[in-house]
C-alpha cells in the first residue's frame, strides 16, 4: 500500500537593517523591524493563514485519514509570535486535530551542522524544547535547515536519539535508486531517511500555476494517478515543500488550495494513505543505506551547499561568524545569544551568492552580493567585538570554560550554604522562642560552624 | 569594405579616452582582414601604427599650389606626393581667402586649443576634399568635433553616415549645455543614419535630450586592450598595514571628485589606516585640496598630480581600491584598466561601463555612505578584495575590441543595406 508523506516548512528570517561601517561599536541593534513586520504580515495573509485554514479543514473532514508534518524554525516561530500571532493560533488548532507531527530542526535555520557540532546539538535541543513547550509534542524525526545532509550530520542526529530524518532525494546521490523507499544513514543504521521526491514536490511548489508547463493544468486525480502508476514496491512518496509555496510561489488564484483539498478523496479511491514521518520510520524497514560523503540540500539544480558557501565572500562570512561559536555557547548574555540565532540564518549567506541560476533571487534590501557581504560583515564585525569583550580574547576556550564551570559551581555552593544558614536561623528562632536555654546554646554553636564553611 | 573615419585623437598622442577608443575600434575592425579604414586626423605625429591609412588633415591642400615633387617629398610626413596631387585635383571651391601655407594646406594646433571652433570648421572644409577624392562605403565620425566633417562628407558623397557618441555635452556639464556644442551635436545626430553610443546610458541621453529616433541609436560598449608585457610586469604593491584608495581622472565636475573626498572623510572617522590618493589635474583640483583640509583629513589625503603613461598603471597597481564616482560617465574605461591591474573597483551607478561589468561594486555617486562602506569593506575584508580581484580580472579579460569590431561591422552592413530605403 502506498502512502504519501506531506511535509511543510515554516521559516522566515529576521531581516537585517542597513548597517554602515560607522555604526560598528555604536549601534548593537541589527534588525529592520519595519521590513520584518511587513514581510511576515504579507506572507501570513497571503499564504500561511489560508493554507493552514485549509489544512485544518482537511484534517477535520477526513477524520484521521489526512496527516501532515510541519517544522518550524525557532526564529520563524519568534517572528510569528510577534508579528502574526494568528498563524500560531492556527497551528495550535491544527495540532488539536491530532493529524500533524511537528519535526525538529535547528533553532536558527542556520548552517551550524556544517560548522560546529556542539553548537548544532545545542540549537536542535533548544528547538525540541520549544516545540514541546508550545505544542506539547516530542519530536522524533529531524529535518535540517534546507534539508542539508551528509553522513556525518546523519551520525550526529542519530546520536541525539532521533529515529528518522528528512532529506533531499538528489539525483547525484541516489543515481538509479528511487526515493520512494525508506533508506538509512551510512554511519548509523538506526537513523532512517526519508528522501524528497523532487519531481512530484516541485510539480506543486514550482510549476503548479505555470501555464506553459506541458502538464498544465494539474488536477488532483492526475496527480494521484502519477503516484499510483509508480511500481508497486515503491511505498513512500515524500512530498516536501515550504508552506509559503501555497500562496506565495503559487498564487491562491491558481486554485492550489482546491487542488490540495481534493487530494485525500482521490487518494482514497486508489487506496493511497497519508502518513506522518514517525509512522513511516516505525512501520517500514530500510532497504539500503545512502552514502553521502559531501553535503547535499534541496536548493538549486546542484542540490548542494554552493548557494550559501559557493564563493569566497560567503565562506569568509561563514568562517568569521562561526569563529566565535564556542564563545557564544559558553556565554550567558541573552542579547548575544539572540543575535547569534538571527545572524546564523542561512538566508544571510544566500544573499551573497554570485551564482547564475536563471531564477530571480530576491536579495531584500541589497542590490548586489557585494552589498550583502559588506552589510553582513559590518554587523558580524560588531557582533564579534561584543562577544570578545565578554571574556579575554587570549584565553583559550577550554580554560575559560573550566573557569566558568568553577565559578558556576561555587555560586551554586554559595546559594546552598546560604539556604542552610537561613534554615538554621529559622530553627534557632523557633527553638529560642519555645525551648529552655539549654538547647539554644547548642544551636548557636552549629550556626558558627556553618558560617566558617561559608567563608 | 572601405570606411572613411574622422577622429580627433589617435595614439601615441593621447589627450583623453577618445584616442584609446578610436584605436580600439579601428584595430578591432582591422583584424577582420577585409575592412579598410582611412582615418582622418587633424595633426598626426607620424608615429601612428600602420594597420590603417592615416590622413593628416594638415597636409591635404584646399588651395591650388604648384609644388615641386621633391620639395613635397621633403615636406609631407603621412602621405606620398602622388596622394597630395590626387587631393589637389579635388579642390572644390576657392579658399584662397583662408590662411594657408605654401602647400595650400591649413595648419592645426592639434588637441584642444583656444580656437577649437575654427579648427573644427577647417576640419570639415578639408573633409570635403577627402570625400571627393576617396572611394568608400560608409562614413564614421567620432565625437562632436568631427560631426560637421562627417555631415559634409555625407552631403558630398551620398554615402551613409555613422556617428560615434563617446560623450555628450550633457555629461560634461551636468545638464547645463553649451548651446554651440549642443547645436553641433544635434546637427550631426540629425544627419546620421546610425548613432553608436558607448553605453545604454548615453543612448538614453541621445534619445531624450537630442530627440533622436531610438531605432537608429545603438549601444556599442567600449572594451580594453590586454596590457602589454611591460605593463603586466609592474609588480603589485601589497599594503599589509595601510591600504591605498585611489581616484584617477580629470578632477572636474563630471567625475564627482567631491564625493570621493566626502566618502574618504567618513571612512577616516572609522579607521585611520587607509590613505586616499586623488591623481589627476583639472579645474576643481584646488577646491578639492581645500575641501580635504576643511574635513581635517589632509594628512591622509594625497594629490600626486597628473599621471602619464606608465605612471597610470603604477598607480593602479599600487592601489587596493579604485573609485570612480562620476556624476555622469558615458562609458569610463578607467575601472576596466584598474581591474586589469588586479585592483577592485567601485563605480557610480551613473557610469556606462557598469552595464557590462558585474564584478564591481556600484553605488549612487551621491551616496557617500554606501561608497564609504564599500571602501571600508574591501579594505578590511580580504575575502572581498580577493574575490573582486580574481573575478574582476577574469571578467575584464573577456571584454575585447575584437568583439566590438565584429558588432560594428555588422551594424555597418545593416546601415548600408537599409540606406535610402
Amino acid at each position: 500500500m502506498k502512502t504519501i508523506c506531506l511535509y511543510f516548512e515554516i521559516h522566515q528570517i529576521i531581516h537585517l537593517k542597513r548597517y554602515r561601517c560607522f555604526d560598528i561599536g555604536r549601534d548593537h541593534y541589527y534588525y529592520d523591524d519595519y521590513e520584518n513586520d511587513r514581510s511576515i504580515t504579507e506572507i501570513a495573509e497571503r499564504s500561511y493563514i489560508p493554507a493552514l485554514t485549509t489544512l485544518i479543514q482537511m484534517a477535520k473532514d477526513n477524520k484521521g485519514a489526512f496527516k501532515i508534518a510541519v517544522s518550524l524554525s525557532g526564529v520563524g516561530l519568534e517572528q510569528l509570535e510577534i508579528h502574526a500571532p494568528r498563524v500560531v493560533e492556527l497551528l495550535h488548532e491544527l495540532n488539536e486535530t491530532g493529524c500533524v507531527e511537528f519535526l525538529a530542526e535547528p533553532y536558527s535555520h542556520g548552517l551550524s551542522s556544517l560548522a560546529n557540532e556542539e553548537c548544532f546539538r545545542e540549537e536542535v535541543q533548544r528547538m525540541v524544547q520549544k516545540i514541546k513547550q508550545v505544542f506539547g509534542q516530542t519530536s522524533q524525526v529531524f529535518r535540517n535547515s534546507s534539508l542539508i545532509y551528509d553522513n556525518e550530520i546523519g551520525g550526529i542526529v542519530a546520536d541525539m536519539g532521533f529515529k528518522g530524518m528528512l532529506t533531499e532525494g538528489a539525483k547525484h546521490v541516489l543515481g538509479w535508486k528511487s526515493p520512494h523507499y525508506v533508506y538509512h544513514c551510512a554511519y548509523n543504521p538506526d537513523l532512517k531517511l526519508l528522501l524528497r521526491d523532487f519531481k512530484l514536490s516541485d510539480d506543486i511548489s514550482l510549476r503548479f500555476s505555470n501555464s506553459e508547463w506541458s502538464e498544465y493544468p494539474l488536477l488532483a486525480d492526475k496527480y494521484i494517478n502519477w503516484i499510483d502508476s509508480t511500481p508497486k514496491e515503491e511505498q513512500v512518496i515524500n512530498i516536501f515543500m515550504e508552506l509559503s509555496a501555497l500562496g506565495m510561489a503559487q498564487p491562491l488564484s491558481s486554485n492550489i488550495l482546491e487542488f490540495l483539498k481534493a487530494l485525500p478523496a482521490c487518494a482514497k479511491e486508489k487506496g493511497i494513505t497519508f502518513s506522518t514521518p514517525t509512522e513511516i520510520v516505525t512501520k517500514l524497514k530500510s532497504v539500503d543505506q545512502v552514502d553521502v560523503p559531501y553535503p547535499m540540500s534541496w536548493v538549486d539544480e546542484e542540490r548542494d551547499t554552493s548557494c550559501w558557501l559557493g564563493n569566497l565572500m560567503q565562506r569568509e562570512a561563514f568562517h568569521k561568524l562561526y569563529s566565535v561559536a564556542d564563545r557564544v555557547r559558553i556565554c550567558t548574555d541573552r542579547r548575544i545569544k539572540q543575535d547569534w540565532d538571527y545572524l546564523q540564518a542561512s538566508n544571510n549567506f544566500r544573499f551573497m551568492t554570485t551564482k547564475e541560476t536563471g531564477v530571480g533571487l530576491n536579495r531584500g534590501i541589497y542590490d548586489s552580493p557585494y552589498d550583502a557581504f559588506t552589510n553582513y560583515m559590518n554587523i558580524v564585525g560588531d557582533f564579534i567585538s561584543r562577544v570578545n569583550s565578554l571574556y579575554p580574547v587570549d584565553m583559550d576556550n577550554e580554560e575559560l570554560s573550566s573557569l566558568l564551570t568553577t565559578i558556576k559551581n561555587q555560586g551554586e555552593e554559595l546559594v546552598e550554604l546560604n539556604n542552610e544558614v537561613a534554615r538554621l536561623r529559622e530553627e534557632l528562632k523557633k527553638s529560642e522562642a519555645a525551648a529552655p536555654k539549654k538547647t539554644s546554646t547548642r544551636k548557636t554553636a552549629a550556626k558558627k560552624t556553618t558560617k566558617k564553611a561559608e567563608n | 569594405m572601405k570606411v572613411l573615419m574622422f577622429g580627433w585623437e589617435f595614439p601615441p598622442k593621447i589627450y583623453g579616452g577618445l584616442a584609446v577608443a578610436s584605436y580600439g575600434i579601428t584595430k578591432g575592425l582591422s583584424v577582420q582582414g577585409d575592412v579598410e579604414t582611412t582615418f582622418c586626423l587633424p595633426k598626426p605625429c607620424g608615429q601612428e601604427e600602420g594597420f590603417l591609412n592615416i590622413v593628416g588633415m594638415n597636409q591635404v591642400p584646399i588651395v591650388w599650389r604648384d609644388v615641386d615633387y621633391d620639395y613635397l617629398k621633403s615636406r609631407l610626413t603621412t602621405m606620398t606626393p602622388e596622394q597630395y596631387y590626387a587631393y589637389r585635383d579635388h579642390i572644390y571651391a576657392d579658399f584662397s581667402y583662408m590662411h594657408v601655407n605654401d602647400l595650400g594646406c591649413m595648419e592645426f594646433a592639434g588637441g584642444y586649443p583656444k580656437n577649437l571652433h575654427d579648427e573644427i570648421n577647417n576640419f570639415s572644409i578639408i573633409a570635403g576634399v577627402i570625400a571627393r577624392s576617396q572611394e568608400f562605403d560608409i562614413i564614421h565620425a567620432h565625437d562632436w568635433l568631427t560631426y560637421p566633417a562627417g555631415v559634409h562628407a555625407k552631403m558630398v558623397s551620398g554615402k551613409p553616415l555613422c556617428i560615434h557618441v563617446h560623450a555628450t555635452d550633457f555629461d560634461r556639464s551636468r545638464g547645463k549645455v553649451n548651446p554651440t556644442v549642443y547645436a553641433m551635436e544635434k546637427d550631426g545626430m540629425d544627419h546620421a543614419d546610425c548613432i553608436m553610443c558607448v553605453s545604454e546610458l548615453t543612448r538614453q541621453t541621445v534619445i531624450r535630450e537630442y530627440h533622436q529616433d531610438p531605432r537608429k541609436c545603438f549601444a556599442m560598449h567600449n572594451a580594453v586592450y590586454p596590457l602589454s608585457q611591460d605593463l603586466q610586469d609592474i609588480p603589485r604593491v601589497e599594503h599589509p598595514k595601510e591600504k591605498i584608495v585611489t581616484f584617477l581622472g580629470r578632477i572636474t565636475m563630471q567625475k564627482g571628485p567631491e564625493y570621493f573626498v566626502e566618502a574618504a572623510a567618513l571612512v577616516l572617522k572609522r579607521t585611520r589606516n587607509i590613505r586616499f590618493v586623488m591623481a589627476g589635474s583639472g579645474d576643481m583640483l584646488n577646491a578639492m585640496i581645500e575641501l580635504a583640509a576643511a574635513r581635517g583629513i589632509a594628512d591622509r589625503f594625497h594629490f600626486p598630480g597628473f599621471q602619464r603613461g606608465r605612471q597610470v598603471y603604477e598607480a593602479y597597481k599600487n592601489s587596493d581600491v579604485f573609485v570612480m564616482p562620476s556624476v555622469s560617465e558615458p562609458f569610463g574605461i578607467a575601472p576596466l584598466e584598474a581591474m586589469q591591474c588586479g585592483t577592485p573597483s567601485i563605480i557610480s551607478k551613473q557610469s556606462g561601463c557598469g552595464e557590462i561589468l558585474k564584478k564591481v561594486i556600484k553605488t549612487d555617486y551621491w551616496d557617500i555612505n554606501a561608497m564609504a562602506d564599500a571602501i571600508y569593506s574591501i579594505c578590511t575584508n580580504q575575502a572581498l578584495f580577493q574575490y573582486l580581484q580574481e573575478e574582476g580580472k577574469k571578467e575584464v579579460d573577456g571584454i575585447t575590441w575584437e568583439k566590438v569590431g565584429l558588432r560594428i561591422r555588422a551594424l555597418y552592413e545593416d546601415v548600408i543595406k537599409n540606406y535610402g530605403k
